[in-house]
């Protein structure tokens, strides 16, 4: 039994140890905004926060977040960052299909919590782990822009 | 794909009660496809209005990222006269009526979806929005023409006023009225404008779902083992260890490999990778990249079947001041989706449910009720949202699978494909070989062109009667230049390599706008004259695409100094009803190409919202421009090569491009959108490239070392 926290809720699952975390938010805590695009950390999809820090899920055994705080895409809207960034991704229309933009948005709302003014070299940075298959990067970058503006408004 | 043109296309509206009292406006399909018989016309609801004043708007199209789950609604919630962001938003089903599942028509593709709804759609609107102003007027006892419909409500005289919802019932007993008078154009509140998608909310938030995310009562998951060499076949396997490691409930032999069925899908992949399988690898184990290219070179020397001919090319050759001659090659491309293949499938002894992501819903429908041997109407299917589709889920291999696997175990079950399964079995873009010549006249002025292409048809596979006389209409697009040259001759040679093909995204525009594009530039080279020039001097009879050609230059800064280091590539290309240039501004270092501006200008006719129709371009940009640096499958003992984005690179956010789109206003008939920039980049891209180093790349994917 591995016991940590998903999104301020304590949670445990009894699944083996070596299980990637990716899984057993998805299938074993029915979370599925949390996607799963490549199984070997090379796309971004199934990007979650653990302690804070960006991390790919498809490559994390979930015996490494015990007792750790895991957060995904259904609960970053609480944070001011992830609120900036949600609202700045409908203010620039952002998702085409949709499916990586959970891992873009976690990617994105780490960076933003690291350095709330990214230069376009920082987003490339930041960003380079998480593809898109139908290629809304240039949004991406203009819609984080909009999320550092306005969040250092709001706060 | 381009529009499917079937002289049976026949549309025809009925009204019914729907289930709780509501209005359900229906304009049937388009007919399946020329081939089929007559009964295979399908029904299908566009409008649904409950009695609580809820209005559903259905997309017959699958959204997978083109954005058709706002365009659609939209030019229905247009004349219906509703608030476009107040109104639900559903997936069609596919119909009642069995077709042949080869021949189907729900079929999201080919960027028709606007083109073929932009009249019906507000028609159905139209209809909806007139059914309950009739029903309004004889509830008040006063003439029509007192009513006025808006947002939801329609009033009358003296504050008179009741909701859709009151009306609803009323309305749908009455006659469908005839040639509704469809709004101005000026008058459009919502068409035409850069309206909100409507499915951004929950893109944002994780709640979207997608067909990996199905969840059914007492739902098992899957993981398929197929043959490493595309075709294989099981001979034997031993799964006593897969059986016996947790949660594994069921290993089950299907037609395309063997399956781990667990209580998580974790559980069943790794027990997957226990079974020791012996494989009958078939024929194609012994193919590789090498023998396909000598396999397409060898056919190349037969002469193909001729679809374009003009003038007197060998004699205008002979005349002329400078030929020249040129080969390209295309690689197998994967459509590698960010979604893998997976698919939900519930057989029950006498009703099938199919859950997920397709194109084509009336092939899934057709194939479970061959597979199973139910008639159509016992089998639903559920379409989620697409993560990404590109052509590859017009295939429903993954689908077929899903069923036999649930029907083996008597349970729903989720099939997951893991990124090596989708890359490896994949239905690939095909390769190809283009060979062309053009003669120029003293003066520069080209007089002749001659191309032989040479490459597989997907169409031969999926829709065997459209492929006549040796040509298959798909193979032809963008086939031959647009451009005023007086003698031309053009034919194409069907060669199967033995891997399966499939469409992907501005199928054939893509293999040939590239030779087509990139030739062009090496008779400017040849005649002397500038790219651009060059081209506008030969459009004079496709005003539409001069008017995007001299719209890109100019934008892009054509003629231009540019800043040291930086070069252009231009080209045209016609498609999808759409006419279209680009400039690419690129520069090289360390034999890296790194694309940084892309200027797209486009003329597409009327547009449902030009803020989609931006999404698009951008995405295809980036789609093609993948292709064009990175993008190539290769075979090794009938394998493929690359199993994840390691091998098969795509672009990144650093190596994105600023693309920037410059529309159009046009009064024209729709064109579509989802593809041509795909197929153009390639060609652009290889131009600019030639600017900045002299060399002539020919081959894609684009490599200088
Ligand atoms: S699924 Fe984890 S990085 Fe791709
Ligand atoms: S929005 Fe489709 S993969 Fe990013």
């Amino acid at each position: 039994m591995i016991s940590f926290t998903v999104n301020g809720k304590k949670v445990q699952a009894d699944v083996a140890p070596d299980t990637p975390l990716l899984w057993v938010v998805r299938d074993t805590l029915g979370m599925t905004g949390t996607k799963f695009g490549c199984g070997a950390q090379l796309c971004g999809a199934c990007t979650v926060h653990v302690n804070g820090m960006p991390v790919r899920s498809c490559g994390t055994k979930v015996s490494d977040v015990e007792g750790k705080k895991v957060s995904t895409i259904e609960a970053v809207g609480k944070t001011p960052a992830g609120r900036a960034i949600q609202a700045a991704w409908v203010q620039h229309d952002v998702p085409q299909c949709g499916y990586c933009q959970s891992g873009q948005i976690m990617s994105a709302v780490a960076l933003l919590e690291s350095k709330p003014h990214p230069t376009d070299a920082e987003i490339d940075k930041a960003m380079d782990g998480n593809i898109c298959r139908c290629g809304t990067y240039q949004r991406i970058r203009a819609a984080i822009h909009t999320a550092a503006a306005t969040k250092t408004k709001g706060a | 794909m381009s529009q499917i043109k079937s002289p049976s296309r026949r549309a025809f509206l009925k009204a019914s009660a729907a289930a709780g009292g509501g209005l359900v406006i229906g304009v049937t399909l388009p007919q399946a496809f020329a081939a089929a018989p007559a009964t295979t016309s399908m029904p299908n609801a566009w409008v649904k209005i409950g009695s609580d004043n809820t209005v559903t708007i259905l997309s017959a199209r699958s959204e997978m990222g083109q954005g058709v789950y706002t365009a659609m609604p939209t030019l229905v919630a247009e004349e219906l006269e509703v608030d476009l962001h107040k109104i639900k938003v559903e997936i069609a089903p596919a119909g009642e009526v069995y077709i042949n599942a080869l021949l189907g028509g729900q079929l999201t593709g080919g960027s028709t979806s606007v083109a073929d709804g932009y009249d019906k759609l507000r028609v159905a609107g139209a209809q909806a929005r007139m059914m309950l102003v009739s029903a309004a007027a004889q509830k008040w006892g006063v003439d029509e023409s007192k009513c006025t419909a808006r947002n939801g409500s329609v009033t009358g005289p003296k504050g008179a006023h009741a909701t859709y919802g009151q009306l609803a019932e009323a309305a749908s007993k009455l006659p469908v009225p005839k040639d509704p008078k469809l709004k101005d154009a000026k008058n459009f509140r919502y068409v035409g404008k850069p309206v909100k998608r409507l499915d951004t909310a929950a893109k944002v938030n994780g709640t979207a779902e997608f067909g990996i995310d199905v969840k059914l009562p007492g739902m098992l998951y899957a993981s398929l083992a197929q043959c490493p060499v595309i075709g294989g076949k099981v001979v034997s396997f031993d799964a006593a260890r897969a059986k016996a490691m947790p949660g594994v409930k069921h290993v089950v032999q299907i037609t395309d490999g063997v399956a781990v069925v667990a209580d998580s899908w974790w559980q069943a992949r790794t027990a997957r990778d226990s079974i020791d399988i012996k494989w009958d690898e078939g024929p194609a184990k012994a193919m590789s990249s090498e023998t396909v290219a000598a396999g397409l070179k060898a056919a190349a020397a037969k002469p193909g079947a001729v679809f374009k001919k003009q003038g007197d090319v060998d004699g205008a050759m002979k005349g002329a001041a400078k030929t020249l001659e040129a080969s390209y090659e295309m690689p197998f491309l994967s459509h590698s989706p960010m979604e893998p293949m997976n698919f939900t499938a519930d057989v029950k002894k006498d009703s099938c449910l199919l859950y997920g992501p397709t194109q084509f819903q009336q092939m899934a429908e057709g194939v479970a009720a061959q597979m199973l041997g139910m008639k159509p109407a016992q089998i639903t299917v559920k379409t989620t949202f697409l993560g990404g589709g590109f052509g590859r889920r017009i295939d429903v291999d993954f689908v077929a699978q899903a069923i036999e696997i649930s029907k083996a175990v008597g349970a729903p079950v989720k099939l997951v494909w893991t990124r090596e399964d989708d890359m490896t079995h994949d239905f690939y873009r095909p390769t190809s070989l283009h060979q062309i010549s053009g003669g120029l006249d003293a003066a520069g002025k080209p007089v002749a062109m001659k191309f032989h292409l040479t490459s597989s048809s997907v169409t031969a596979r999926l829709f065997p009667p459209f492929v006549k006389d040796g040509l298959d209409p798909f193979m032809l697009e963008a086939a031959a230049v647009p451009y005023d040259i007086p003698n031309q001759l053009a034919d194409s040679l069907i060669y199967e390599t033995g891997l399966r093909v499939g469409y992907w995204r501005s199928v054939s525009h893509a293999l040939n706008a590239f030779a087509n594009e990139s030739f062009i530039d090496e008779m400017a080279l040849a005649a002397g004259k500038d790219p651009y020039e060059f081209r506008r001097a030969m459009l004079d009879q496709k005003p539409r695409l001069k008017n995007v050609l001299e719209l890109a230059a100019a934008k892009a800064g054509w003629g231009k100094p540019l800043p040291p280091g930086r070069f252009r590539g231009i080209g045209v290309m016609e498609g999808y009803g759409t006419s279209m240039a680009q400039v690419a501004e690129i520069s090289v270092s360390g034999g890296k190409v790194r694309v940084h501006r892309v200027v797209v200008a486009a003329d597409l006719g009327r547009m449902v919202n030009p803020n989609i129709v931006r999404q698009q371009i951008e995405s295809s940009v980036n789609f093609g421009l993948s292709a064009a640096l990175y993008g190539e499958i290769t075979l090794k003992d009938g394998r493929i090569e690359q199993t994840n984005f390691d091998k098969y690179p795509v672009v990144r956010m650093p190596e994105s491009p600023t693309v920037e789109a410059h529309l159009v206003e046009s009064t024209e008939k729709p064109g579509g959108i989802g593809e041509p920039a795909t197929a153009l980049i390639s060609p652009v891209v290889a131009n600019a490239v030639f600017a900045a180093t002299g060399k002539r790349l020919r081959k894609l994917p684009l490599r200088l070392a």
